[in-house]
């Protein structure tokens, strides 16, 4: 009957509701994924005179890590990656996102550098390219060169365990994750 | 003497337990027959409401005073921060703003137990029924998980300050206005599920929810109106519309609500479409309900959201469900009973009236469908979008396009059928005219087809007023038409002068973002801008960098103006202070951004609005036909009535 | 399509040829990220700098505003552009409120359509005329009150030559007949 139809197109709103009230509309999730991670030809923050681009990753699975001496979330998410750091299981390169070099530099020696290496985006034009909007996000990059994973806001144990470490082992063998 | 928190709490439990009685007695009384039962509706209701403001009091009490050892106060306050906003801040959190919904509430239920003497018991009975149902909702909702009166042990010695945003008189007015608006409609909800109870939809139906609607819609109209007002002066960009969730929940109750005020006419009139009349009054107190949610559960992104937490957007959502699904099974079930109604004819002022209607609520529809768009395609997994003003603006000025058209057309069509030989004769100079003036005028300035479009609008509701009122004049003394035709009319041209004031300030306003030194000047609009320098100032609880302007036209500087970068001593939040010079045909906005820099540089946004304060004196005087169109002789009870009925009794 | 695209661009403020102007005028298009509510003309966030100079480098190199465009949502994706743009994922967004208006108006035509002309409805019987006047002569009832409202503005606007004397029978048998309805136990 026609005067059911409020009733029907209510209860459809209802179910649209109570789905949106677990998912968060702050998150913007990446149109990267699935893609080749983005190029570029950084200089690295320990040493100075070198550069580094993700070309010299390709045949390796890695995580790449956007963070800054300015960051308080930032400071959350560092033990976990110290933690990575030495149980090896995947290489961590960091992003050094708008900072100063000597901030970012005693920020790694007071906390700890987890990093194989860091490169310093001081104007974040590469962090553009990567979709960056907030610190810290973290991508998981494949052999191929393509983004396989994006974390948004500061990496977490159950992101960890229930999502990138077991794409890390099946990328490591090969197997599509 | 036990403290004002603990007054408080109890008299909001002792509201509850009122309000569950009222909610369940009278309408199984009503149901039964039963005199005794359906006399306990407007005790009932007004003891709630007594609870309820004794509660309200108590927050406010401790606000006032600065007792921080209740949590509310101590997140929302501060003893900086001078009198009035500390009152204001009463209701500027999540759990203060709930109890000011529920005193509202409160209040239209002890205006209806009071102002409805004339009608049935048993209609007031059920109608105060489910107006106690709904204030069970959400006196249980704030007992459970929001309450207000949570205690701070050990209590801290001074607080974390109201958001600077709504230090302002701005705070003071708008939700009590907004509120009294969306709450208000639940009185025109409470009669259709009353109606549809009982299976009767009656002339009287039709009359008595009309001006309730009207005060509800009257009340909305200005809370709107202020909350523009408002954010055009504190946010700092000028801009005084952004389709923002909040701000599209409180607009979806108000177009439906004018939907509901020309279709109750409608009814009253030829008693038809009932169904149709009795379905928006559902609607229109359900967008108030889904706003609530909306704004309090964090399922959309918003400036005005209040602090978010999934388990307050389970219970709301959970609410919902109960009194929004539980009155659409009732119409589905009980909307065939209540009758057709006379016919009219496709062209008619009936069908005009009700084209209206199918407009409003496509508008209404299209702004819920583009606020909850980005929420269904994210529940769908289809990934993420965003749906800003252009959406909004593009359907909204669409499909209201033709709605303004009929406006002009409506009021002087006949009822029943309406001759459109004679529609055409009558009107087509009037159509004329407005159509030559609005492709002629914006040459003056600019020619832009907006601004066109606009103006024939707004000429055009504005002649076909003067029209009718002067074919009004020729059979009848002007004087002794009913103040309801005098209501509609000026609200109608309310919305005519609104109409001028959005299409000139979109059209034709100019703005400048640069950075300026002391001794520089620059021009926007004609004026010309000179920035003298800096000053520091500070206020009762702020200390501030302020910027002086001197503002001149050919050469006469008249205007000074002095916006300022204020820092709040308690929470260290940093305000921009938009300095305004307002004027009948234009405003000017001042609004400083960045320091940039030495010789004082800083950097500013300078803005020329041409007559943007006509959309504020339209809203208002929209308001002011509602006023009018309610103080029409129709809806004076008169005591001679009433004792009419103790004696018939 | 097109027709869409011809109403939005009348939505468009007026462009001038200052870079200046062009670049915020391109980016009120764009959603600031950190600041969502607000475009990246307006917002204040560091984001919002950057892309708003961004834009200006890429304004100045010579691209097109379609080409920024893609680069913005190429990483960023499509919730960074404040129109939604129409691809099969938003035709209900774009087309609904349309769909509905058509709908909504036609359905509202075979409405009038169907119900029956006032000139075929049947005329009242003795016995309703006598009981519409001994309804209108109750007090308290306020259904009555209302009909003899509507009564006495029937009257004055027959009196007053608005209403010819057959629409007066018509509207007078129809208000008893509503009178009669209403009042019923």
């Amino acid at each position: 009957m026609k005067f059911a139809v409020p009733l029907i197109l209510f209860a459809v709103l209802v179910g649209f509701l109570g789905v949106g009230l677990w998912r968060d509309p702050h998150l913007v999730p990446s149109p990267l994924m699935d893609r080749q991670a983005p190029e570029f030809h950084l200089v690295r923050l320990d040493e100075p005179n070198l550069s580094f681009s993700p070309r010299e990753m390709l045949g390796k699975v890695w995580l790449f890590n956007t963070w800054a001496s300015w960051c308080v979330s930032c400071r959350e998410e560092h033990p976990l990656l110290e933690a990575l750091s030495k149980a090896d299981v995947v290489p961590i390169y960091g992003l050094n996102y708008k900072d100063k070099r000597d901030d970012a530099l005693n920020w790694l020696n007071k906390m700890g550098n987890p990093y194989v290496l860091n490169v310093q985006d001081t104007n974040g034009r590469v962090g553009i390219d990567y979709g960056v909007y907030g610190v810290p996000e973290t991508y998981l990059i494949d052999k191929a060169g393509v983004i396989r994973y994006k974390q948004i806001g500061p990496l977490t144990l159950k992101a960890l365990e229930e999502t990138i470490l077991p794409m890390v082992r099946k990328l490591n063998i090969g197997l599509q994750p | 003497m036990p403290s004002p928190a603990t007054i408080g709490h109890f008299a909001l439990i002792a509201a509850l337990l009122l309000a569950m009685i009222q909610a369940t007695v009278p309408i199984l009384g009503a149901a039964r027959g039963k005199l005794s039962w359906i006399a306990v509706a407007r005790p009932a209701g007004q003891w709630q409401f007594i609870a309820v403001a004794i509660a309200f009091c108590c927050l406010a009490y401790c606000f006032i005073t600065n007792d921080f050892s209740v949590l509310n106060v101590a997140s929302n306050s501060n003893s900086q921060l001078p009198l009035s906003y500390r009152f204001a801040a009463t209701w500027g959190s999540h759990e203060g703003s709930l109890l000011l919904w529920t005193l509202m509430l409160a209040f239209w239920t002890g205006a209806v137990s009071i102002y409805s003497r004339h009608l049935p018991d048993t209609t007031i009975a059920r109608v105060l029924g489910v107006m106690g149902f709904i204030s069970v909702g959400f006196l249980l909702f704030m007992l459970t998980t929001s309450n207000p009166f949570t205690r701070l042990i050990p209590a801290l010695p001074d607080g974390r300050d109201l958001n600077p945003l709504l230090q302002d008189p701005g705070m003071v007015v708008h939700p009590p206005l907004l509120y009294m608006g969306y709450v208000g409609f639940s009185v025109a909800f409470a009669f259709a599920i009353a109606a549809l109870i009982s299976g009767r939809l009656d002339a009287a139906w039709a009359k008595w929810s009309r001006p309730w609607t009207l005060v509800a819609w009257t009340f909305l109209t200005c809370g709107i109106a202020m909350g523009s007002y408002w954010s055009y002066y504190v946010q700092g960009w000028g801009g005084w519309w952004f389709w923002d969730p909040v701000e599209n929940a409180s607009f979806m109750p108000w177009l439906v609500g004018t939907a509901l005020i020309h279709s109750l006419t409608v009814t009253e009139k030829r008693g038809t479409f009932k169904s149709w009349t009795v379905l928006l009054a559902i609607a229109a107190f359900s967008l108030s309900l889904l706003g609530t949610f909306l704004v309090r559960s964090g399922v959309l992104t918003s400036v005005h959201a209040f602090a978010t937490d999934p388990k307050r957007g389970i219970f709301i959502l959970g609410f919902l469900g109960i009194v929004i699904g539980g009155s659409l099974a009732l119409y589905a079930v009980r909307a065939k009973q209540v009758g057709r109604g006379s016919p009219f004819d496709v062209v008619s002022r009936e069908s005009l009236l009700l084209s209206n209607n199918v407009l409003l609520a496509v508008a209404a529809a299209s702004v819920l469908l583009g606020t909850i768009y980005p929420l269904v395609i994210d529940a769908l997994d289809l990934g993420k979008l965003s749906v800003g003003p252009p959406y909004f603006n593009t359907v909204f000025v669409a499909v209201m396009t033709p709605a303004m058209f009929l406006l002009g057309i409506g009021p002087i069509a006949r009822w029943k059928k309406a001759s459109i030989p004679e529609l055409a004769r009558r009107l087509r100079w009037a159509f004329a005219a407005s159509l030559i003036a609005a492709i002629v005028i914006p040459f003056y300035v600019e020619w832009k087809p907006l601004v066109s479009l606009g103006l024939l609008l707004a000429i055009w509701i504005t002649v076909t007023m003067v029209i009718n009122l002067c074919d009004k004049a020729r059979t009848v003394r002007l004087k002794s038409l009913p103040r309801g035709y005098y209501g509609m009319q000026v609200a109608h041209l309310g919305v005519a002068i609104l109409i001028v004031g959005i299409t000139v300030v979109t059209g034709y306003e100019s703005e400048k973002d640069l950075r300026m030194e002391r001794g520089d000047t620059v021009s926007v609009g004609g004026y010309d801008f000179q920035f003298k320098g800096l000053n520091l100032a500070s206020g009762p609880n702020y200390e501030a960098i302020r910027a002086e302007l001197s503002v001149g036209r050919n050469g006469i500087v008249n205007v000074r103006m002095h916006p300022e970068k204020r820092i709040y001593n308690v929470s260290g939040n940093v305000l921009t202070n938009a300095a305004i010079d307002t004027g009948v045909f234009r405003d000017l906005y001042v609004a400083m951004g960045e320091p940039a820099g030495e010789n004082d540089g800083w950097s500013f946004r300078i803005q020329y609005k041409p007559f943007v304060d006509w959309i504020w004196a339209g809203a208002f005087l929209m308001a002011a036909g509602g006023v009018l169109a309610l103080t029409d002789r129709r809806y004076v009870i008169s005591a001679k009535k009433k004792i009419n009925r103790r004696e018939a009794a | 399509m097109n027709a869409l695209l011809l109403l939005a661009m009348l939505f468009q403020p007026a462009r001038a040829p200052d870079l200046d102007q062009r670049v915020m005028t391109l980016s009120e298009q764009f959603r600031c990220l950190v600041c969502q509510n607000e475009t990246i003309a307006d917002s204040h966030a560091d984001l919002a700098d950057d892309l708003r100079q961004q834009i200006r480098e890429q304004m100045i190199a010579g691209r097109s505003d379609a080409q920024i465009s893609t680069f913005l949502t190429d990483r960023y994706g499509d919730f960074v552009l404040y129109r939604p743009r129409v691809t099969p994922k938003t035709y209900a967004l774009w087309f609904g409120p349309f769909l509905l208006l058509g709908g909504g108006l036609y359905w509202l035509y075979l409405f009038t359509k169907h119900s029956p002309s006032s000139s075929k409805l049947r005329t009242l019987s003795a016995e309703e005329h006598r009981r519409a006047a001994e309804l209108l002569r109750i007090v308290a009832d306020p259904n009555v009150a209302v009909y003899r409202d509507q009564f006495a503005e029937l009257e004055s606007d027959f009196r007053a030559g608005l209403v010819v004397r057959a629409q007066y029978d018509r509207d007078r048998d129809e208000l008893e007949r509503r009178l009669i309805e209403d009042c019923r136990e």
